[in-house]
């Protein structure tokens, strides 16, 4: 009789911990409650019959710290210019889904990352105290009496982001246009969130962000005096991407979690847990308040290596034009 | 020597070890533990150095500044009696516990382009002023650092034993003559001291220094270290700079070591202070104007903050609170862990004296060069090969907090601690008090006033720190700074300056309740 005991308490205390977890590893934002992640838990917890846990923080860092001993067996919430150096660790493997549901306005066919949403970079005001935007990069150098806040390609996506813009449209005279926008920069801060915070407190007319983020004002804040401005000659595009580990303990509930990113529920939901474009949806199925946001015509994208290779010059420019 | 003596020696030296050890593996095992991981240092780039040049000149500036301007302020308020004096006196401390963004969104409320200076100005129609610069920077840190500068001072006025401003008054001499015999070496020994502090958390700033000035030409060495890690991930180069860092801090500590003079103003009987030089109507005038003056700088911007949060404290997601009481936790482990490490290292530098006392004191200061970033990769390298570092984050947290505010703790206490030495040593001595006795008869009542600021200080900074969490933290275990940050990275801006708010009353209440036992007055 003894035997048979055993066994049964042994099956009761090891059953839970054989129910199947992933394990991903995601950005700090996916931690709280108002950002995407308890939707998406939910959402897949429910067709997998599993536990889904992010482990969150600085992915990347985290990622190249712990190296094959990761726990993890997915990540999530990597930035497009973060790519290169997450592939180049070598932890990756294929992603094994079909990309034919993207919908994002470049092309994409990476067999290790998908993007979940993206966005544009772009210079937003407020239209109480800046009524006619500029419609061009060129007219945001010439009307210099705009002040301006952003973030320091050093220390973000979006200061980078900002960076290979100005590299990609003005190519030689980006010296020149640092200089101009330098005279009439109010602050680069480290953050998007101190940049963000000084210009809805009024510190300056534009601050570098997304084309997405008055959709944020618009539906929590009713709020519509915030607006992007679109300029002619493209916006710079940022995508956040997903991958599957090499040494997923999961492997198939990894692939299943990168099956379900591409889902429709998953790309419903992204707008509003991000404040993003969703990169599988089509726009005529986007949340109305992003589908009313003006989208910019023309998408301007380097690819991790171009991205890589003019990173370096292009911040020497930066600096150059910046500091004298 | 007789043997309890002995053996008290030895205990204040063993302890003193303890922590020694624990310091030098916070600054230097992790350092080394990132030079290894890096495989090396590698070559810095001409735009570090540059941003060495303005790290030094910016905290030189800003140091020099604070301490200053400190010596009036704290004079004044050293001198004269008045209602509410203790309550702004605690006030008046509160800018140095805040988390560095919120005390910068307070400043910029009242400095910046809309703030009310401007609005002001334009009001009266002069020309809008732009803070944002060099002298933005130093008018952050200023704010930042002004008001540990004037509670150092001021314990330094608090300890001119009674009986020599009687000698003084008896004597006659004039305040020239009270400030060149009584004030000025008491100054001449805490100057150097304060002025090494405020130096050394200058040099790690980072984004007050790059949001204040205005650009890439504010670029701290942090920065140039934040840029090496997370963009370039090149660790050799960050721990080069970290390196660099430390060399700034070892100058500035052998410079303060060499100027400071101890005070040979004796021992007292602890009797209350009376003044008897302080009658004329334009010096009451005068300090009235300075302690206004302070008083102004440094509570209006906090006025700000409450401001813009209150409305919004009420409506805050429960995870926030949470949070909260996590802070909470984390603040008061890191307290007792700060006062038990001080006191030990404090005896230990006592015990051990000259060169080798001072160099065990330089360790305890010198965490503050190291930079956080540094710190927080070093020990989750040194701790991965054990075990996972996620599951000690709020300890690891408590005891980097603990090392990073021994260095104010230890400048509190050891000043305190080497007069109780001195002026009660031989007393005590010759009553036989020993160890643990001692300690609890003699030293803590005496210390009970930099005791309870060090502890307030400690429990403040705690709360309000987000350096090594960061690295360290599950999503069960985020801080209210961390919930602050993510507040403000999801557009919350109305949630975040609720949180700031939370943030800063919980700081403060923290740092009343401690600094409040601390000036109990002590039973001689």
């Amino acid at each position: 009789m003894r035997y048979p005991l055993f066994a049964a308490v042994a099956a009761l205390t090891i059953s839970p911990l054989q129910a199947d977890t992933l394990v991903v590893l995601a950005p700090d934002y996916f931690g709280s409650s108002w950002g995407p992640g308890p939707a998406i838990k939910e959402g897949f917890e429910a067709r997998c019959d599993c536990t889904l846990e992010f482990r969150t923080g600085d992915v990347l860092p985290r990622l190249m710290l712990d190296g094959a001993r990761t726990e993890a067996d997915a990540v999530i919430g990597l930035n497009t210019d973060m790519t290169l150096r997450a592939r180049e660790t070598g932890l990756f493997a294929p992603h094994g889904q079909s990309l034919e549901a993207l919908t994002v306005p470049v092309v994409w066919e990476d067999d290790t990352f998908i993007p979940f949403n993206w966005g544009y970079t772009a210079w937003v005001y407020d239209s109480t105290r800046l009524e006619t935007p500029p419609a061009s990069f060129a007219e945001l150098l010439e009307r210099e009496e705009i002040s301006l806040v952003w973030q320091d390609p050093r220390s973000s996506a979006s200061g980078l982001a900002l960076l290979l813009w100005v590299d990609q449209v003005f190519g030689d005279q980006a010296e020149e246009v640092w200089r101009n926008l330098a005279a009439r920069t109010v602050t680069v801060t480290a953050g998007w969130s101190e940049s963000y915070g000084m210009f809805t407190s009024g510190e300056a007319d534009m601050v570098l962000s997304y084309t997405t983020s008055p959709a944020y004002h618009i539906v929590a804040e009713a709020d519509e005096t915030k607006a992007a401005a679109i300029f002619e000659e493209g916006h710079y595009f940022m995508a956040e991407v997903a991958g599957v580990l090499e040494g997923a303990a999961n492997p198939d509930l990894a692939q299943e979690f990168m099956g379900y990113i591409l889902s429709p529920e998953f790309q419903e939901m992204i707008a509003y847990g991000n404040w993003s474009y969703p990169s599988a949806l089509p726009r005529e199925d986007w949340p109305e308040v992003m589908r009313d946001l003006p989208l910019p015509e023309v998408a301007i994208f380097l690819d991790e290596d171009q991205a890589e290779a003019r990173r370096s010059p292009a911040l020497e420019i930066w600096l150059q034009g910046m500091t004298r | 020597m007789s043997d309890p003596a002995r053996q008290a020696r030895a205990l204040a030296l063993l302890f003193g070890g303890l922590v020694a050890g624990w310091l030098v593996m916070l600054n230097f095992g992790a350092l080394g533990a990132v030079t290894w991981r890096a495989e090396g240092l590698s070559a810095l780039r001409g735009s570090d150095w540059a941003a060495v040049r303005f790290t030094v000149l910016q905290a030189l500036l800003s140091a020099g500044l604070s301490v200053l301007l400190a010596i009036p302020i704290a004079r004044a308020l050293a001198r004269r009696e008045f209602a509410g004096r203790g309550l702004l006196i605690t006030l008046m401390g509160a800018p140095f516990i805040l988390p560095t963004l919120v005390a910068v969104l307070g400043l910029l409320a009242v400095f910046g382009r809309s703030g009310l200076v401007n609005q002001m100005f334009e009001a009266l129609g002069f020309a809008r002023f732009n803070i944002f610069g060099l002298h933005g920077v130093v008018l952050a840190h200023v704010f930042y650092n002004l008001p540990l500068a004037t509670r150092i001072l001021l314990q330094g006025w608090a300890a001119i034993p009674a009986e020599r401003f009687r000698l003084a008054a008896a004597l006659g001499f004039s305040g020239r003559d009270t400030f060149r015999q009584l004030e000025a070496p008491m100054l001449r020994d805490l100057v150097p001291g304060a002025f090494l502090v405020i130096f050394l958390i200058c040099l790690t700033s980072f984004s007050v220094a790059l949001t204040m000035g205005g650009g890439p030409r504010a670029t701290t060495v942090e920065l140039a270290i934040y840029q090496a890690f997370r963009f370039d991930f090149d660790m050799g180069r960050a721990a080069l700079l970290a390196l660099v860092q430390f060399g700034l801090c070892a100058v500035a500590g052998v410079i303060a070591w060499r100027v400071a003079l101890p005070s040979s103003l004796g021992g007292g009987l602890d009797r209350p202070v009376q003044r008897f030089d302080l009658g004329a109507r334009g010096l009451r005038l005068w300090d009235a104007a300075l302690i206004l003056a302070g008083a102004l700088f440094l509570l209006v911007p906090l006025g700000m903050v409450i401001l813009r949060g209150a409305p919004y404290v009420a409506g805050l997601p429960a995870e926030v609170w949470q949070a909260a009481g996590r802070s909470l936790m984390v603040a008061l482990g890191a307290t007792a862990a700060t006062i038990a490490m001080t006191l030990a290292l404090a005896h230990a530098v006592l015990a051990l004296g000259g060169t080798r006392g001072a160099v065990l004191e330089w360790l305890g200061l010198a965490a503050l060069a190291a930079s956080p970033l540094v710190i927080g990769t070093g020990l989750f390298l040194l701790i991965r090969p054990l075990a996972n570092p996620r599951d000690f984050a709020l300890l690891v947290t408590m005891l980097v907090n603990a090392g990073m505010a021994m260095p104010f703790a230890l400048r509190l206490i050891l000043p305190d601690l080497r007069a109780e030495m001195a002026t009660q040593g031989r007393l005590a001595a010759a009553l036989g008090l020993h160890g643990w006795a001692r300690l609890r008869i003699v030293t803590l009542p005496r210390l009970r006033r930099p005791l309870g600021f060090a502890a307030g200080l400690t429990a403040a900074l705690s709360m309000g720190d987000l350096g090594v969490i960061m690295l360290f933290a599950e999503r069960e275990g985020a801080t209210l700074p961390m919930q602050l940050y993510r507040l403000m990275n999801a557009y919350r801006q109305d949630d975040a300056a609720g949180a700031a708010l939370v943030l800063l009353a919980a700081s403060l209440a923290l740092f009343v309740v401690f600094e409040r036992w601390g000036r109990g007055r002590a039973g001689t």
